[in-house]
């Protein structure tokens, strides 16, 4: 209590329940007043869950919030606000069609005898304008004509109003100019001043060096680290905490011999790309990709396999270009894929486990334009014990299914296909480890086959634990190709993140 | 629909029961429907009233058919009833244009054939606007319908066109063994595109896209391909309806078949072909069509009102999809 100063705000044995997931396990950490609080981790280590107790959006399975030495509850967010609570998200809340003042004081806007009372809105707004930077702009301006970084200016002035002592940004400068995030970081500072309690989320290792003054890492929902002050700290202590978790070899790797190159990509780009990837597979190789949410990976995967358009570059398949316009074109050329979000890009839900493994594949198999009943029910039960599918019946309908399950039947699909590429996208998301490991030794049959693959995943264990060789993409780019010997978890984490030669970096400030 | 996929959800709904009632449930309340009809309503059963009966849903059948493939792909046509109407009166007015100067076999010929080119063109717009400009399909085929009328009503002059070839009337009019022609013509209807949705590639897709349009164009479907093919197919059908029923008439009539298109879609809905797509049987069409059928039949034969008819089928409908609903649920 003498050294250090008392923490005004706390979070006391948070743990949130999630079917299936702990995605907090009793975090307990304060933080005190006028000091600004970095929270980084991997993606899913549950910063986000974290701030969504914060806001009240989740109650906690179990523990409480302490503020000012009083323990409170949230039920909703509403009982955040009232308790001068602001959580200004990536995705800014505010109405394009309303007026700057309007969106400030929504909720609770100036009334007069009858109507709202403009004259003091307008008065008042200009005033809160004022203090974040929007001193030169009217505040009947509409919200959807301003910038994003003005937006979320007024985003945080919506908070000073509501006389918000708590203010948590959430990757506040993802898509901001590195003008605006400077306007940000003063406004930020003076916040500090005015002994306002901030948290502050983001990937940026930069950025928390230079407006933070205070870290704590989380990995895997749990409290790892919190380091007051910056002194002393440098950006791999904090990448190493972010990583440190203990490998359990759940993968099983072998090493397989590789063929010939299977496929080249040559400066391709395209939607959420900015810079032309290029890179190999060989024959039986499994490459993984690496990078956080928005680096371009998925992005990347919808390109080659034609979902998205290819603005530009080239794709071969053993030497020969392919010209792939469409998922029909991608698969009559030998290229699959397993879509990240099962349910509604993979599985159709109100048909059979039968319909969907069929669906493909049934065309190399018509008798005289009509479908061969007699090979669609073989070909199912096939795939159903190769991949064990756990299922009562191939009549059952693919939402009845578990998550695992429903993966495997996407494969199933591929299987009868003359596959020469596979691009898995998270293929193991949201599939318990026992589901896991049967996914991985379905991945070194395919390549222990002859395929290539390519596989996306957020979980770094796993990108080391099954891949020969690792792409790791940043920010729409693919910043490096990395052999598996060389690769470690901080090695690569290291890359992924942001690197600070980039646009957002502003020497000499400090 | 999330919180059906966890737990023991895996053993739900795959017993050899669950799965007749899922597909031939609505057979077995046809069944009932019209094993009750024929007990207690007075000459239900009679010959006479079967031929009208099966005259009756000759129309709705045909269409039906095709409707189903729009439906179960997650789609929707308004047009349909307008295209009926339109290509009977382009029919009648080409079928009066040549066959003087042609002769009458071949004016007939190029009149049915300038009734199904009406229908095909139709169905081009429709699927265009829909699969590629990506237009929503009620908005659109609303659009279609109110143009498909105008040119009915602008080509028949806005009057019934009597055809002068008298042989055009033969599949309209005239009975094989007893049973006029166009039932025939539904019944091939209901076999062709029975086996058309059940037993083809064309009609697996068309569920798979009403089940999941992403996923399905993921697995390799091409979506707005098969979608264009799917509304010319079902303005195919109707202009062919529309051509069998001015056979019936003996006349191209502009002012026919107002409503007709949600006749069709009622029928469909309460045979079970789900509106939110990727369900579709041709049992369920047939069960649907007959139902609407038998109960309006049997209305009439207990002479009630069309008022009251007007009111009974509605509430008939809204029960049926209330009724589906939950089956889809527990099911």
């Amino acid at each position: 209590m003498s050294s250090l100063p008392a923490d005004y705000m706390e979070f006391v044995h948070i743990s949130k329940q999630f079917p299936g997931v702990l995605a907090l396990d009793d975090i307990d950490f304060g933080v005190p007043e006028g000091s600004v609080r970095a929270l980084v981790g991997e993606n899913g280590a549950g910063k986000s869950t974290l701030l969504k107790i914060l806001s009240g959006a989740h109650p906690p399975t179990s523990g409480h919030i302490r503020i000012a030495d009083k323990n409170v509850v949230f039920e909703n967010t509403a009982d955040a606000i009232d308790a001068g609570v602001a959580v200004i998200y990536q995705e800014l809340q505010l109405v394009p069609e309303l007026s700057i003042a309007e969106n400030i004081y929504l909720g609770h806007l100036p009334a007069g005898p009858l109507f709202i009372d403009y004259a003091r809105l307008w008065e008042n707004a200009v005033e809160s304008m004022h203090t974040v930077g929007l001193g030169d702009v009217s505040p009947k301006v509409r919200v959807g004509r301003l910038s994003i970084g003005q937006r979320q200016m007024v985003e945080i002035a919506k908070a000073l109003t509501r006389n918000a002592g708590i203010i948590a940004f959430d990757e506040p400068t993802s898509s901001l100019s590195s003008r605006e995030t400077d306007v940000l970081f003063g406004i930020i500072r003076k916040l500090r001043e005015q002994r306002k309690t901030i948290f502050y989320v983001s990937h940026r290792l930069e950025e928390i060096f230079e407006i933070c003054d205070s870290v704590t890492v989380f990995r895997d929902g749990r409290h790892v680290s919190t380091r007051r002050g910056m002194e002393g700290l440098t950006r791999d202590m904090i990448v190493k905490d972010m990583v440190g978790r203990e490998i359990v070899d759940i993968y099983h790797y072998q090493p397989r011999p590789l063929g010939e190159v299977a496929l080249k990509v040559e400066n391709v780009t395209g939607p959420g790309l900015n810079a032309p990837v290029s890179f190999e597979v060989r024959k039986g190789e499994i490459v993984g990709c690496f990078g956080l949410v928005g680096a371009g990976r998925t992005e990347l995967m919808r390109v080659l396999f034609g979902v998205a358009p290819r603005a530009s570059g080239s794709v071969e398949l053993f030497g020969l270009p392919v010209d792939i316009k469409a998922p029909a074109d991608a698969i009559q050329a030998g290229i699959m894929l397993c879509p990240e979000d099962r349910k509604k890009e993979g599985v159709i839900p109100v048909l059979s486990i039968q319909e969907n493994t069929n669906i493909s594949a049934r065309r190399h198999h018509l008798r005289m334009g009509f479908l061969d009943q007699r090979w669609e029910y073989d070909n199912v039960m096939d795939k159903i014990r190769a991949l064990s599918i756990k299922t009562p019946s191939q009549r059952q309908l693919a939402k009845n299914l578990s998550g695992g399950n429903q993966q495997k039947v996407v494969l199933a699909r591929w299987l009868a296909e003359k596959i020469k590429v596979i691009l898995l996208d998270e293929p193991t998301r949201g599939i318990d480890v026992g589901a896991k490991s049967e996914i991985y030794d379905i991945i070194y049959r395919l390549a222990g086959e002859g395929i290539a693959v390519v596989s996306v995943s957020s979980e770094l264990p796993e990108v080391l634990g099954v891949s020969d060789r690792i792409l790791v993409f940043s920010e729409g780019e693919l910043v490096a190709d990395v052999p598996r010997a060389e690769a470690s978890q901080e090695k690569i984490l290291s890359l992924a993140l942001p690197q600070e030669s980039k646009k957002h970096f502003r020497g000499g400030e400090k | 629909m999330s919180a059906q996929t966890t737990g023991p959800a895996d053993q739900k709904s795959s017993s050899m029961a669950t799965v007749i009632w899922r597909d031939f449930g609505m057979v077995v309340v046809l069944v009932a429907i019209f094993a009750i009809c024929s007990i207690s309503v007075d000459r239900f059963l009679s010959i006479p009233n079967m031929k009208a009966l099966t005259l009756a849903v000759s129309m709705t059948g045909m269409v039906a058919c095709t409707m189903m493939f729009c439906l179960a792909s997650a789609n929707f046509d308004m047009s349909c009833g307008a295209v009926v109407a339109c290509s009977g009166v382009v029919a009648a007015q080409v079928i009066n244009l040549a066959a003087p100067s042609l002769g009458g076999t071949l004016g007939l010929i190029i009149g049915i054939v300038a009734a199904l080119c009406v229908g095909l063109l139709i169905g081009f717009v429709n699927g265009v606007t829909i699969a590629y400009i990506k237009i929503n399909a009620l908005i659109t085929t609303l659009a279609t319908m109110q143009i498909a009328r105008g040119f009915g009503y602008i080509i028949g002059d806005g009057r019934a066109v009597g055809v002068s070839v008298e042989e055009f009337f033969y599949i309209g009019t005239q009975s094989w063994f007893g049973i006029p022609i166009p039932v025939y013509i539904t019944v091939a209807c209901f076999i062709v595109f029975g086996i058309l949705v059940s037993k083809t590639a064309f009609g697996r897709n068309t569920l798979a896209i009403g089940g999941n349009e992403e996923a399905a164009n993921l697995a390799g479907i091409r979506v707005s391909r098969h979608k264009l093919n799917l509304f010319l197919m079902h303005g195919l059908m109707s202009a062919f309806a529309g051509v069998v029923l001015a056979s019936r008439m003996t006349s191209g009539q502009p002012t026919t078949s107002q409503g007709f298109e949600l006749d069709v879609i009622s029928a469909c809905v309460l045979g079970g072909i789900s509106m939110a797509g990727g369900i579709g049987s041709i049992w369920f069409a047939i069960s649907g069509v007959l139902i609407m059928g038998i109960l309006q039949n049997s209305m009439n034969l207990m002479n009630i009102q069309t008022f009251y008819q007007y009111v009974a089928r509605g509430a008939i409908l809204l029960i049926a999809v209330i009724f589906d609903k939950y089956k889809q649920k527990y099911m």
